[in-house]
């Protein structure tokens, strides 16, 4: 009989370990001038050094330093003062050189940790993950298979090879072991990668797409059973490429680890590749006779030695943590933990926080951006903040505050920007969109509407208040949206006495 | 007894991707046998309280500012490929995985 | 009157004074190159038309009155081991047959801007691993003094150009004495200048921590005035001194050495040295002595594990840098019928493309970089290196500069070593200290040993980034020989031309 993820994680308690790598969004790549740029056409963006040609040789790009650099420190790890490239020797195709320049015992950034907070049975419980190291490497270039017939690169024909992707550079991010999730180990993994990718874009150092692999993620996990004190062999599942293929492609591993175990079978220590549609893993190659890449230092290199000052300016250009800016906004705006993920999962909270900081008034600010722009932008398939600057929208929303645009006018003015046909001022000249507060232009639309119904005007006059929304609504279709709502029924019932 | 056997040349030979022959083997056994008896002298004074050196520099953070220079055309990156199609590098196909 | 038998400054002189255009002194040195390379083997590819193209460029700017590079319009000889765009560059090896490199090496891109002639490349073993060109896929190059006789290596093809009057001048690299010993076989000048003090950017990389790029001529003060034409820094290597170039020329003109202390290496003479050799130099150590310098005797006991460190360190890092000659990129590609795998393919290219000293290298540092055996060979030898710098520490306490043979023998015979390699090794006892400190050297002609007639080279060495000072003593010294002799050393040598 097989067993389920809630019986495996019963009996079986995993230990967690994840590697995430990083492309930093440098304009160019780790060891030389070519651009970085996403979707350019193939081998359009290589030079002698990222081809790996004979002769040519690497220089560090410094804002790669600078960026890994932040990583660590937003990390809360240790930045060595001593620390250098090595060559892991290996040969791949797709890897020019057929060593990757990277750092073995000297990486840059060592001993962070990042906490994370989950939903568990009992309540939000925060775990610790350490981080073992954050260091430097490069990337390879890309294969195509061509031929065959599976598709897969077994049975393909020929491969194509394109290296505009060789040497960007690339962070990794690696963890000590992560025990006692129990069977939380895969939400555990989730949230870890999800802060670290919140983490990452907002100090602004790469563009964390995961599906256009800009933020990758392997994860490592063993089983053991429960109270044993023991360590299981791992598996390392790649090809995770989206922050829910983390959780299930670790379900789904540990329930096939846990069902290996059960039948007397053991774990063999292998790459396992994560498969999309089916949430299951297959095997890769397997680490039994594990590659020696017989490190050793670049000798094409000099050391990177950061001195404490330059470490300090660093720092202090940290932006808050994420999460705890988050938890310091949900506070300040006062809103329920549903309306606050409703902002997280849209990606709202910095543009609301920027309108807010334009004048706007939180309650609108957040609601505006949520409803009607977030619903243009869903009828266009774009994202929100492509379709209206945050000062567009807070000048919209002061008008409202003051009076000046009705919430029905106010979407107009957004249709109109949004449209392009200028700044909110500009749409409000053009389309006529000003709010008739003139009380003797009301009180001739309030008087034609009582003429219009005398019986609805005589039943106010006997105390029936609610009756007046008839004449009110009359009134503003009459003066086509434009007057306050609110001005119209004070003025009618004073005149039929009821002020 | 041999510092290296015919199987570890056989182990590296792999490892440098090296097809060699049964012969090519065998003889480089020996050779190495012979040039590891040698080198291996630098044992007799590499104690442990020497640090070692890879390089005869001590500079350290070279950089370059994070600048795009012009890359090579596709055509002139293709220019010494064995084979080429669709603008990309040709090769044999690759069996095994990333 | 000048001719190919002038020196380059005589050229240079010439050249400025308009009475021979470098069309003509190219010209010249073309048809030197045809009556006698078929003799040498000097060269693997003759460039005549790019030669000529850049002869009639500076002799039109000459015409202008342009001002011009000190060694514009002179003729040079380039390593092939330097990548120059456009032109065949092998390495000497069949696994690079037909590559046209997209770039230029910054040292071939300096000569072009100096107007500086390129004849062509040069003959040299295979990926510059070897002392007698006997490594090269395209045959040995002869010595000039006598063709049974190997001219050295790697650079041999450069040092028989130069001795043979195919070119005055000529660049080499120099990994553990590839300048320096060819050029004492061959009676010319050669330096190996301090690590970093010349860029080896687009020089295909040997072993990166102790590879340097080098000037050949048949005087002092030529190869002073190559040196200042290729040295300097460059961004794009990052181990390049980025400092001012020692004053050579002004160094090698000086001709006084008075108050000077030389040293003489205790462990590098006497016993092990050919008898003829240790002769010139004791009687050079007197003409110094007569110029004024003071003689003091130095000791550097770890020179005797130096050879073997440099057979670790150098295998080592040549068997990452040699990994990325695998057929995908560039170069030859052997057995790729369809039917095999990318691997297969690599693995067969390389036994096909490498020769055996390269396939030796590439094994033994394999070996000593994996895991395992790591710290007993590469560590140790890295220990080692560290002792040598130390021994030269002590002993430029005590010396401006040091001074020993160049070779333990005179030019051997071609195939005399070629099946030993343990006994080839020995022949750069001397010159390899100097590569792993880092430090630069001159081998400068002193003589022809009684014994065989054939010339004797002394090295001088000097602290790091003071090459001014063996070009001082160097151009000194070969003042004094000269007015021993009454002509040049090379006029000694049989005429190349005589069928």
């Amino acid at each position: 009989m097989t067993l389920d993820y809630a019986a495996a994680t019963n009996k079986y308690e995993p230990t967690l370990g994840l590697e995430v790598h990083v492309e930093l969004n440098t304009n160019s790549k780790m060891f030389c001038s070519c651009a970085t740029e996403f979707g350019a056409s193939p081998n359009t963006q290589t030079c002698p050094v990222c081809l790996g040609l004979p002769g040519a040789l690497p220089v560090v790009n410094g804002k790669a330093i600078e960026s890994t650099i932040l990583i660590g420190l937003a990390l809360n790890c240790s930045i060595a003062p001593y620390s250098r490239f090595a060559r892991k020797n290996y040969f791949y195709p797709d890897m020019p050189k057929n060593f990757q320049t990277s750092q073995y015992d000297e990486p840059i950034c060592v001993d962070g940790y990042l906490d994370v907070e989950i939903e568990t049975d009992e309540g939000p419980k925060t775990f610790r993950v350490d981080i073992e190291r954050v260091h430097m490497e490069e990337d390879t270039g890309k294969s195509l298979h061509v031929g065959g017939s599976t598709g897969r690169i077994h049975g393909a024909e020929y491969s194509l090879l394109d290296y505009n992707r060789a040497g960007i550079p690339l962070v990794e991010i690696v963890t000590r072991i992560i025990p006692g999730t129990g069977k939380y180990a895969p939400q555990v993994a989730r949230a870890y990668v999800t802060q670290l990718r919140d983490i990452l874009r907002s100090l602004g150092v790469s563009d964390v797409k995961m599906e256009q692999g800009s933020l990758r993620c392997d994860a490592n996990v063993s089983l053991a059973p429960i109270g044993s004190g023991l360590l299981g062999t791992r598996s390392e599942t790649k090809n995770v490429n989206s922050l829910r293929s983390v959780e299930r492609a670790l379900t789904g591993e540990i329930e096939r680890q846990a069902n290996r175990l059960e039948a007397g079978m053991r774990i063999i220590q292998e790459t396992r590749h994560f498969l999309e549609e089916s949430g299951l893993t297959r095997p890769g190659r397997s680490k039994e006779q594990a590659e020696d890449y017989r490190y050793f230092p670049e000798p094409d290199l000099v050391p990177v030695t950061p001195d404490a000052k330059w470490i300090e300016e660093l720092r202090a250009k940290l932006p808050e943590n994420p999460a705890d800016r988050r938890k310091r906004l949900q506070k300040e705006w006062n809103v329920p933990d549903s309306e606050m993920n409703s902002l997280i999962n849209a990606e709202l909270v910095d543009v609301v926080e920027e309108t807010i900081k334009l004048g706007a008034e939180p309650t609108r600010a957040r609601t505006w951006w949520l409803g009607e722009v977030s619903r243009l932008a869903n009828e266009k398939e774009v994202a929100p903040t492509s379709l209206i600057s945050t000062a567009f929208v807070a000048e919209i929303i002061a008008l409202i505050t003051s009076g000046d645009l009705t919430d029905k006018l106010a979407r107009q003015v957004v249709e109109g920007v949004v449209n392009g046909e200028g700044s909110p001022k500009e749409v409000i000249e053009k389309r006529g969109l000003k709010v008739v507060s003139d009380d003797s232009a009301l009180m001739v639309a309030i008087e034609a509407a009582i003429a219009a119904q005398p019986d609805t005007a005589q039943r106010i006059r006997g105390g029936n208040i609610p009756a007046a929304g008839a004449l009110i609504g009359a009134v503003m279709k009459a003066t086509g949206g434009q007057a306050d709502a609110a001005k119209v029924r004070e003025l009618l019932l004073k005149h039929l006495g009821q002020g | 007894m041999a510092a290296i056997s015919r199987d570890d040349v056989a182990h590296l030979a792999k490892l440098a991707r090296i097809e060699m022959t049964p012969d090519e083997l065998d003889h480089m056994a020996t050779e190495l046998d012979q040039i590891l008896g040698a080198v291996k002298r630098v044992q007799e004074v590499a104690t442990a309280d020497i640090p070692p050196t890879s390089h005869p520099l001590s500079m350290s953070n070279i950089f370059r500012a994070d600048v795009v220079k012009p890359s090579l055309t596709n055509k002139e990156a293709l220019s010494g490929a064995p084979a080429q199609a669709e603008d990309r590098f040709k090769v044999p196909q690759i069996l095994g995985e990333e | 009157m000048t001719n190919i038998y002038s020196t380059a400054a005589e050229m240079a002189a010439a050249l400025d004074k308009k009475e021979i255009t470098s069309v003509e002194l190219t010209k010249a040195h073309l048809d030197r190159i045809s009556a006698v390379d078929g003799k040498l083997n000097a060269f693997l590819h003759v460039d005549n038309q790019g030669a000529l193209e850049q002869a009639a460029a500076v002799d039109a700017r000459r015409a202008k009155g342009e001002s011009l590079s000190p060694l514009a319009g002179v003729p040079i000889a380039v390593k092939d081991i330097l990548a120059q765009k456009g032109i065949p560059t092998t390495a000497g090896s069949k696994i690079l047959e037909g590559w046209r490199p997209p770039y230029d090496s910054t040292v071939v891109a300096k000569l072009k801007a100096a107007g500086v002639v390129i004849l062509g490349k040069t003959n040299m073993d295979e990926f510059a691993m070897g002392s007698s060109t006997e490594n090269s896929a395209y045959g040995t190059t002869q010595n000039p003094w006598d063709l049974t006789r190997t001219p050295g290596g790697s650079s041999g093809g450069s040092a028989a150009a130069v001795a043979g009057f195919e070119a005055p001048l000529a660049i080499g690299t120099d990994t553990g004495g590839s300048i320096r010993q060819p050029a004492a076989l061959t009676g010319i000048v050669g330096v190996k200048p301090t690590y970093g003090g010349v860029s080896r950017y687009g020089v295909i990389a040997y072993s990166s921590s102790l590879d340097q790029v080098g000037p050949f001529a048949r005087t002092v003060l030529d190869t002073a005035l190559l040196h200042e034409a290729i040295a300097g820094h460059d961004e794009r290597d990052s181990t390049s001194i980025d400092a001012p170039v020692p004053q050579v020329v002004a160094a090698a003109k000086r001709l006084d050495v008075k108050g000077m202390k030389i040293g003489v290496i205790k462990e590098l003479s006497g016993s092990g040295f050919q008898a003829g050799v240790s002769a010139r130099i004791n009687e050079s150590i007197e003409l110094l002595v007569a110029a004024g310098a003071e003689i003091v005797e130095v000791s550097c006991p770890n020179f005797e594990y130096a050879l073997a460190a440099y057979y670790l360190i150098a295998p080592s890092e040549a068997s990452s840098n040699l990994a990325r000659f695998d057929s995908m990129r560039y170069g030859l590609r052997v057995g790729d019928d369809g039917s095999k795998g990318a691997e297969e393919v690599m693995s067969a290219t390389r036994e096909a493309g490498f020769g055996k000293e390269v396939k030796r290298r590439i094994i033994l540092g394999t070996y000593a970089l994996s895991s395992g055996y790591y710290d007993a060979y590469y560590g140790s030898a890295q220990k080692v290196r560290t002792l040598v710098k130390r021994d030269f520490e002590n002993a430029f306490t005590k010396a401006d500069v040091l001074i020993s043979p160049v070779t333990p023998t005179t030019a051997f015979k071609i195939g005399e070593k070629s099946n030993d390699p343990v006994a080839m090794y020995l022949s750069d006892i001397a010159t390899i200290p100097v590569n792993m400190a880092g430090i630069g050297g001159m081998s400068l002609p002193v003589g022809l040993a009684d014994e065989d007639g054939l010339p004797v080279g002394l090295q001088i060495m000097a602290p790091f980034m003071q090459d001014d000072r063996f070009y001082r003593v160097g151009g000194t010294l070969e003042a004094a020989l000269l007015s021993k002799w009454g002509k040049p050393i090379l006029s000694n040598a049989p005429d190349l031309a005589v069928k």
